[in-house]
């Protein structure tokens, strides 16, 4: 079954940029082909997903308060459905990591992440969570979000306009309206997975990013 | 300083010497700098705005005091150092000034400074596994790659002794027993305003113990001061407080011009003024509207953004920014107001005057708003000038310390206001003093606005900005305190250490004293009155 282009309601589809990247999307899922009735499901939990998109309240600096500002009354995020900020990282779909990311709140916002349900997207919001911004050069800045989570949108700007995010958030729902849902984002893992998962302490073990381990440094 | 009490001081202290370099000060040597402080805080210094770390080099480390006696407005500069660079250690002043202890424990954390008697030597900004100490001119960035093991929060520290041998030693302390309960909020929380992490252990509801770790967006400003020219570091003071954005970079423009011996025109003055008020009342206005959200009211929330938008339009027509407006410049401003500047700003004066009514219908009268906020979190005045806590804090326990009644700086000398003061110190007054403060800014504004002296909007400046050696201060009013900036020049183009003295980490110094003793929810009521900052607390 043919799968159809992204449609956002007040915006035309070749007013956004970046639509190859879509369209490569699209493509994709239409040379894999899909059943009938499991691509009519997902196209229905589409809908629902991508107009209910409830992110995190996560917040450094400056972007912050544009973003408090996003939700406030002029800009108002509700009239595309973002409007249900969730402070808890379970609840939420989508991490709008706003302001610099240091090495100290590196760890922290990594397991922000990892507590997120899938589906959950990223996206790096200013100059600093998309390459370090003006503080590219310090000690203790880490230079670009992608270098610690999987990013799906950049907002540049520093800080980015109200109209900037809105328009990032819209180019999200374009992207969750051709991701399919069953068997694709909805990543499920069998009960023996996950109780290997729990098992394992993430956070103590060596991998490519925590090469440190748990070493002491006296002083 | 005047003669009078540098004469007083050098017969105090013989061992004293006076330098003139910039704003002058005295170097102490450290076997004597406590005795002098003791007497200086005995002699009615009891404000220290500032107190800066510092790698000297050769010279060694050593830390810089500004002091300031509430009760005459004197001020003295005061420095101490050791030649030591292994194991630098000097005498601790944070049993004279409060302020002092989270001060000390950040120059521990920059420069490797021990302060004996100091009760808890932890680091203040990094991570306890950082190798090295960061500002010191010797430091090596590669020693710390980026860690992302969870850190493990200890609960004990240590302090350093002395022995009568002359030995240092190291005492460990506990800060939390193994059977108290211990909850942790943050590093994000909506109600911290930013990453800012407490612990706090509880005895059923009632705070206890209240541990506060910073540093979860400290950014390292100070030292990429320090290698950047004078116009780059302009770029940088914005992002500090960006609720003070126009009045930090105003705070580093006036330290410049002041180690330049720069006049700046009258029209400059009369416009960084007017912004910075503008500026004050956008701060203020988000002050209003995230207590009320974290109070649960969020309607006035909507009310309060809805306000602060006509305050980010003005701001926006003439610097192009909303937050970070980058707008001052060394020996001016970026350009000229916008021609509809003076129309739009009178009109927002009278829609904001009925608004501010509106706020007061749907919330100060509330009923619950009353109750949460009259009578918790007290902060007693002494406390406040120990702590250093300035701006609404600071007045709102009855401390006079508006930077712009002592020491005017722009055209402050030329407008009439009053600075709002209360004596309770309770929650309820410290939101108070803001909101009167709005009506302040409003009436500052309303007297300069049509009396904009004609002129240039920027002084003529060499292509390459040198300040002659020397170290200089300079502070003004921000949104939530004193904001100043210190700068050491080698008569370079680059400065040889900037500091900001940052006017939320007193706020989160005071915070242990004023919610000891509350309920855990009053925490947050006392959080959003205290209205501070994180990335200003951390830089």
């Amino acid at each position: 079954m043919e799968v159809r282009k992204p449609r956002i309601k007040s915006m035309k589809y070749e007013d956004f940029n970046d639509n190859e990247y879509i369209e490569s999307m699209i493509r994709e899922l239409r040379e894999n082909g899909t059943n009938v009735v499991v691509g009519c499901l997902d196209e229905v939990i589409e809908q629902g997903r991508s107009n209910s998109l409830w992110p995190l309240t996560f917040a450094t600096s400056c972007c912050g308060i544009e973003f408090m500002a996003v939700g406030a009354a002029r800009y108002d995020f509700a009239r595309f459905g973002f409007e249900v900020a969730r402070a808890s990282p379970r609840q939420a779909d989508f991490i709008m990591v706003a302001g610099t990311i240091t090495h100290k709140m590196a760890p922290v916002l990594k397991r922000l992440y990892d507590q997120m349900a899938d589906p959950k997207y990223v996206i790096a919001t200013g100059g600093c969570a998309i390459s370090g911004g003006p503080f590219r050069k310090s000690y203790h800045v880490v230079d670009g979000v992608d270098k610690i989570l999987p990013v799906d949108v950049y907002i540049p700007g520093c800080p980015p306009r109200p109209e900037a995010m809105l328009y990032g958030l819209m180019q999200l729902q374009r992207k969750v309206k051709v991701q399919r849902f069953f068997g694709g984002v909805n990543r499920q893992i069998g009960k023996e997975e996950y109780e290997e998962l729990l098992r394992r302490d993430l956070t103590s073990e060596k991998n490519e990013l925590n090469v440190e381990g748990e070493s002491n440094h006296e002083q | 300083m005047n003669n009078n009490l540098q004469a007083k001081i050098t017969a105090w202290e013989p061992a004293a010497v006076w330098s003139d370099k910039g704003d002058g000060m005295f170097t102490v040597p450290a076997e004597r700098f406590r005795d002098l402080a003791v007497r200086l805080r005995g002699e009615g210094f009891d404000f220290l705005r500032s107190l800066t770390g510092m790698d000297w080099g050769e010279e060694g480390f050593g830390v810089v005091y500004h002091l300031e006696s509430t009760a005459t407005g004197e001020n003295v500069v005061l420095r101490t150092l050791t030649p030591e660079r292994e194991n630098p250690v000097l005498p601790s002043v944070c049993d004279l000034w409060k302020t002092a202890e989270l001060n000390e424990r950040e120059a521990f954390d920059f420069f490797g400074i021990r302060f004996l008697n100091h009760p808890d030597m932890r680091r203040l900004f990094l991570r306890d596994d950082w190798v090295g100490y960061p500002l010191r001119k010797d430091y090596d960035p590669s020693l710390n790659p980026l860690r992302m093991s969870n850190e493990v929060a200890k609960d004990s520290t240590a302090s350093f002794e002395l022995m009568p041998d002359g030995s240092v030693i190291r005492k460990r302390s506990v800060l939390f027993e193994e059977e108290e309960y211990v909850i942790n909020i943050g590093p994000q929380h909506p109600a911290t305003h930013g990453v800012l992490r407490f612990r706090v252990s509880l005895e059923g509801e009632i705070i206890r113990k209240l541990d506060a770790h910073c540093g979860y967006i400290h950014r390292g400003i100070e030292k990429m001061c320090e290698e950047l020219t004078y116009p780059q570091t302009l770029a940088l003071t914005d992002r500090l407080d960006y609720l003070g954005a126009a009045q930090n970079r105003h705070a580093l423009c006036m330290c410049i011009e002041k180690g330049l011996g720069v006049e700046v025109p009258e029209r400059v003055q009369y416009i960084r003024t007017i912004m910075d008020e503008l500026q004050r009342i956008d701060s203020h206005l988000l002050f209003f509207s995230c207590l009320c959200m974290d109070m649960g009211a969020l309607t006035a929330f909507f009310y309060g953004f809805r306000d602060r938008e006509k305050v980010l339009d003005i701001l926006e027509q003439t610097t192009g920014g909303r937050l970070i407006q980058t707008y001052n410049t060394i020996g001016g401003v970026q350009a000229d107001i916008h021609p509809d500047f003076v129309r739009k700003t009178k009109e927002f004066i009278a829609y904001m005057r009925p608004k501010l009514r509106e706020y007061h219908e749907v919330f100060t009268g509330n009923i619950i708003a009353q109750e949460r906020l009259k009578g918790t979190g007290v902060l007693t005045r002494e406390d406040a000038v120990s702590f250093g806590a300035t701006g609404g804090t600071g007045r709102a326990s009855g401390w006079a310390c508006d930077v712009r009644k002592r020491h005017p700086y722009a055209a402050y000398d030329k407008v009439q206001f009053d600075e709002v003061l209360f004596t309770e110190g309770d929650c309820f007054a410290r939101y108070m003093v803001r909101m009167r403060e709005i009506e302040q800014s409003l009436h500052i504004i309303e007297q300069l606005i049509d009396n904009i002296p004609e002129g240039a909007c920027q002084v003529k400046m060499k292509p390459v900005i040198r300040i002659p050696e020397g170290s200089y201060y300079a502070a003004v009013e921000g949104s939530r305190g004193e904001f100043g900036v210190f700068l050491e020049s080698r008569g370079d183009k680059y400065p040889y250490r900037m500091k900001f003295r940052s006017t939320g980490l007193p706020l989160v110094a005071c915070l242990e004293t004023i919610a000891r003793g509350t309920k855990i929810a009053d925490l947050i009521a006392i959080g959003g009155t205290l209205d501070y900052v994180v990335p200003d607390i951390d830089r």
